[in-house]
């Protein structure tokens, strides 16, 4: 008996949180983040706790380490092994941080400490738990733990400070530190969501390698369904401050039974389907926690909701008798049974009537061909040295259409922002030539390039810092035509009739921007790019600060604004998923070049390219059947820093076509910079894309 | 940081209830104003202050004495009902000669204060967005000034302002008070140039002074109108100093900073001699930082109580 129940009270669980409510007394008043949660975590579990930001994934997982500040009240019960954590010392508490439950924080940058080494941090770990341990075993385990977590070459890598580690070396170290005493439990709260794709499929491995060798017990906290639906064994989806639906993977992706799991999950452009049909968005916005309404939190977003819904909150009851299946919905059996249709919970959006379509000529309206932008690394402050150059944009061509989209994909650091800030300069480049219109904006006088600008306007990632905050929304959204001399009269007009198109209401029109949610910032940003009727708009990541569930909307407006005005879209992101929603060509960058570029659908579906290849591998997919039996090829080390000077191909650094090749063949990758050249469709630089299928 | 996020703002929507809802849109002057009459230290601020414009202006009527006059009886007199604020050793009525002293640093202070803090947002907007060389020059220059000593400048010029009137010393007084603003407003600016908003500004082609006009001087207004604020006060104090010395308001002409300097040698002995005019100047500086505190609030949607 006593074996099979290790922690009394608790039926075995290794971590159990008992109806945790954590509020925060604020002048306002005070905002419950988190609402009555229960879940447990069993020995060598790995639970993935899902919700967008503000559901209280992150102050919920900090409870359970104590972590929370001094004025949070939190009530409920939290058991560890059968014991309650709340109410003990901190002293007691840190004992048990690290040795008992360790967690990896999202900003890695910031939660290591900048002025000791990596190896340092590692052995001040384990030996605030072991006092025994001599200094000189510490570094030794230190070396050992970062050799665990994949950091090429150890013994060196130790004596380095955190700043000379990139984003993804500085997860890996954190993750050495979390597993460095052999935790119980390991908390991971957003641990990829600052890293690239690539880096991020790295990160997860590891991740599954430490649970595998510690045994450990994993709660992973994120807000990409993606990436739980390969990794984790059970599911929490929680929204405004309560878990709403519980299951196994499989249950909670193949048959969600409450409304939000449902809506959230077809609201997600997945790389697998994306691109075929629109979207379905979520309509509406989180509630805010400060004053909720009474009844179930989300039935104003819900397509199912009734009255009942609006007068009582509904609690987490079991899916057909399984007590580990939970979804908290008045409609449970009516949806688990099948009498409410989840495929017609939400409707799907129209597409655009043929009648209202603008008709367009295919022409090429923004051509960029051997574009480069090199900056100089420079040293001294009063007698500048240069001692290097940093390869920002080395030789980019690309030709966008007029109505379509050109998607231009790449990591962080691949040049892909620097190439959208030199054509909108629209300036005589360092090398190459930009054409819009077919005229070479080299050759342009300030007048004609002032003309040009309305012809051509671009969006920003950030929503909150593309708008001036002193401004009310009219003046921020007028302010293109200011530029061309339009009458007053005229201009706010012309932003009535634009804040309509983006689906505002033109009343809103005197508020400031910190009024609006961040979906609809992004509108108010997409209607100031609209104002001045352009024909070409450069998406810079318009997506990818809003949450899973307002994307789609906005998505939706982009589409939709496109077949309506026949706009051509310069669409950068680093999302692939988005990328295929959306795109009619893709282009993909590395460090600095483009190395393959095609139609959407061939380049999705047989990508020529390794880089490509090992990109679209990496990128989840919120399938968990697909995603267990989807081989990953991950991409070994980090981005090479753009200063370094790779001869011939500069991927074959990381390529995994590269190590299969035969010596001669690897001889050409080292010493030919491959042009490129048409290979099934696609344009593809690489000097052995015949021989693609080797990689598998 | 992850939890601070988590932590919901205050709903937008409570917010919004100050905001004026029409269906024509309303100005931002007119946003600002309706803001500015619903706090209350608005309205202190500006009761006080006008109060005491209105004492400055208004005053000298019921009084029966002017601040030249001289009542040879009734020398070094404290409070009476003949002499509200006492009298000196030499019997000038301090009534009359507050008022009078109070006109001048009014005056003084009302001016010198936004004319050091537009110096000050103008040179460092410009010296931060240009950049390069003419952020150079400019830095190089404030630097310049502010290694110099300005007292012992003044005391150079002194002989000029001197046979100057005493407007000239407001020209003086601002233009050895903005550099350090400067600085700031120009790092601020330096920040702000990588800012989205002013990029989307340069891609839709507008000019570089309309950016530096509309995008960058109000983005950092609120530091300009503290600026411009302390500076009142500060500029009271540096009139103070400079009179003291015999180097700022001269002979016939009285201001706050000259009556207390007569007035603080005696302030332990015959109090009102320093007490009035000190009390006067410290509720002016108050009542002048609660308008400017107000008016930051309003001008700034994202500071202070409007965050919430």
């Amino acid at each position: 008996m006593a074996e099979r129940t290790p922690f009394p009270g608790t039926a075995g669980h290794l971590l159990e949180v008992r109806d945790l409510s954590v509020t925060f007394p604020q002048p306002g008043g005070a905002v419950t983040a988190v609402r009555g949660v229960n879940y447990h975590v069993d020995k060598g579990e790995f639970l993935g706790i899902v919700g967008e930001s503000g559901s209280g994934k992150s102050v919920s997982s900090l409870a359970v380490m104590g972590l929370l500040p001094s004025s949070a009240q939190v009530s409920g019960d939290i058991l560890f092994e059968g014991r309650s954590l709340l109410g003990r010392s901190d002293r007691e508490l840190s004992r048990l941080r690290g040795e008992g439950i360790s967690i990896i924080f999202q900003d890695p940058l910031s939660a290591l400490t900048p002025v000791y080494t990596i190896g340092a941090q590692i052995a001040e770990a384990l030996q605030l738990h072991d006092r025994k341990l001599s200094g000189q075993a510490a570094k030794a385990r230190a070396v050992e733990l970062l050799k665990v977590v994949g950091i090429p070459n150890p013994e060196r890598r130790a004596q380095a400070f955190p700043h000379e580690f990139s984003g993804g070396m500085r997860q890996r170290a954190m993750i050495a530190i979390a597993i460095a005493n052999n935790p119980r439990l390991i908390i991971a709260d957003e641990p990829t969501t600052a890293l690239d794709v690539t880096i991020q499929a790295q990160i997860l491995e590891v991740l599954q390698k430490a649970k595998d060798l510690t045994g450990a017990a994993v709660v992973l906290i994120t807000h990409d369904l993606g990436v739980v639906a390969g990794n984790a064994d059970r599911i929490a989806v929680m929204y405004a401050g309560r878990i709403v639906e519980t299951g196994t993977v499989d249950q909670v992706f193949h048959r969600p039974s409450m409304p939000y799991t449902i809506g959230l999950l077809r609201s997600m452009p997945n790389l697998a389907t994306a691109g075929h049909t629109r979207l379905v968005p979520l309509e509406g916005r989180p509630p805010q926690l400060a004053n909720l309404a009474p009844g179930c939190p989300f039935a104003p977003r819900c397509p199912a909701a009734i009255d009942a819904c609006r007068t009582t909150e509904p609690p987490l009851a079991a899916v057909s008798g399984n007590p580990l299946n939970a979804s908290a919905c008045l409609r449970v059996g009516e949806i688990a049974s099948g009498t409410l249709k989840r495929d017609g919970l939400y409707p799907v959006p129209e597409a655009v009537a043929p009648a209202v379509r603008a008709a367009v000529t295919p022409e090429r309206v923004l051509g960029v061909d051997g574009l480069v932008r090199h900056f100089p690394l420079t040293r001294g402050s009063v007698f500048k040295q240069v001692i290097g150059t940093v390869r920002a944009v080395d030789g980019v061509s690309f030709d966008l259409r007029s109505g379509q989209t050109l998607g231009l994909v790449g990591e962080s650091g691949c040049g892909k922002s620097t190439t959208i800030m030199e054509i909108l300069e629209l300036a005589k480049p360092q090398a190459g030539r930009i054409t819009v219109n077919g005229r070479d904006v080299a050759t342009m006088g300030g007048r004609e390039r002032r003309a040009l600008r309305s012809d051509i306007q671009v969006v920003f990632q950030d929503p909150m810092a593309s708008l001036d905050p002193r401004l009310p929304i009219q003046d921020i959204v007028a302010e293109p035509l200011t530029v061309h001399g339009v009458p007053a009269r005229e201009r706010l007009k012309r932003v009535r009739e634009v804040l309509d198109l983006v689906g505002l209401e033109p009343s809103m029109a005197s508020r400031y921007p910190h009024e609006f949610s961040g979906g609809q910032r992004q509108r108010i940003g997409i209607a100031r790019a609209l104002v001045t009727d352009p024909k070409i708009m450069v998406l810079d990541e318009p997506v990818s600060a809003l949450d899973v569930s307002i994307q789609a909307g906005v998505i939706n407006l982009l589409e939709d604004l496109q077949e309506k005005l026949g706009l051509s879209y310069l669409f950068v992101a680093h999302d692939l998923a988005v990328v295929r929603q959306i795109a009619d060509t893709v282009a993909v960058m590395y460090l600095g070049r483009i190395v393959e570029s095609g139609a959407s659908e061939d380049l999705f579906e047989h990508p020529q390219h390794p880089y490509t290849r090992a990109l679209l591998s990496a990128v989840p997919v919120p399938d968990p059947a697909l995603e267990r039996s989807r081989r990953r090829i991950i991409l070994e080390g980090d981005l090479p820093s753009p200063t370094a000077d790779i001869s011939g191909c500069n991927f074959r650094t990381r390529c995994p076509l590269y190590q299969v090749m035969d010596p001669p063949a690897q001889e050409t990758c080292r010493t030919l910079d491959p042009p490129r050249r048409q290979v099934e469709g696609s344009s593809v630089a690489c000097h052995h894309a015949e021989r693609i299928d080797l990689m598998s | 940081m992850s939890m601070l996020e988590e932590v919901p703002v205050a709903n937008p929507a409570a917010e919004s209830s100050v905001v004026v809802r029409s269906k024509k849109p309303v100005s931002r002057f007119r946003l600002v104003l309706s803001r500015l009459r619903s706090t209350p230290r608005f309205w202190v601020g500006i009761v006080g202050l006008g109060a005491i414009i209105l004492w400055a202006i208004f005053g000298l009527v019921p009084n029966a004495w002017n601040a030249t006059d001289l009542d040879i009886y009734n020398m070094g007199s404290p409070p009476t009902a003949l002499h509200w604020f006492g009298t000196s050793d030499i019997g000038e009525d301090i009534y009359a000669q507050t008022i009078t002293g109070l006109r001048k640093s009014l005056v003084i202070g009302l001016l010198v204060g936004p004319l050091a803090a537009l110096v000050a947002g103008i040179v460092g907007a410009v010296a931060g967005y240009l950049g390069g060389w003419w952020d150079r020059a400019i830095v190089w220059f404030i630097d310049l000034l502010l290694v110099l000593p300005s007292l012992f400048l003044f005391i150079l010029l002194s002989p000029i302002f001197k046979s100057l009137s005493w407007v000239a010393l407001i020209f003086l007084l601002a233009g050895f008070g903005w550099m350090i603003m400067a600085r700031v407003i120009r790092a601020q600016t330096l920040s702000l140039r990588e800012r989205d908003f002013i990029k989307a500004a340069r891609f839709m082609g507008v000019d570089t002074w309309t950016i530096i006009r509309r995008h960058v001087l109000p983005n950092v207004s609120s530091l300009l109108i503290i600026d411009a604020t302390l500076g009142v006060g500060g500029a009271i104090l540096s009139e103070t100093t400079l009179s003291f010395f015999g180097f700022g308001i001269q002979a016939p002409d009285v201001s706050l900073g000259t009556l207390l300097a007569a007035g603080q040698g005696a302030a332990a002995t015959r109090p009102w001699l320093f007490v009035f005019p000190a009390a006067i100047l410290v509720f002016t500086v108050l009542s002048a930082s609660l308008v400017g505190d107000a008016l930051r609030d309003a001008v700034d949607p994202t500071s202070g109580v409007n965050r919430g």
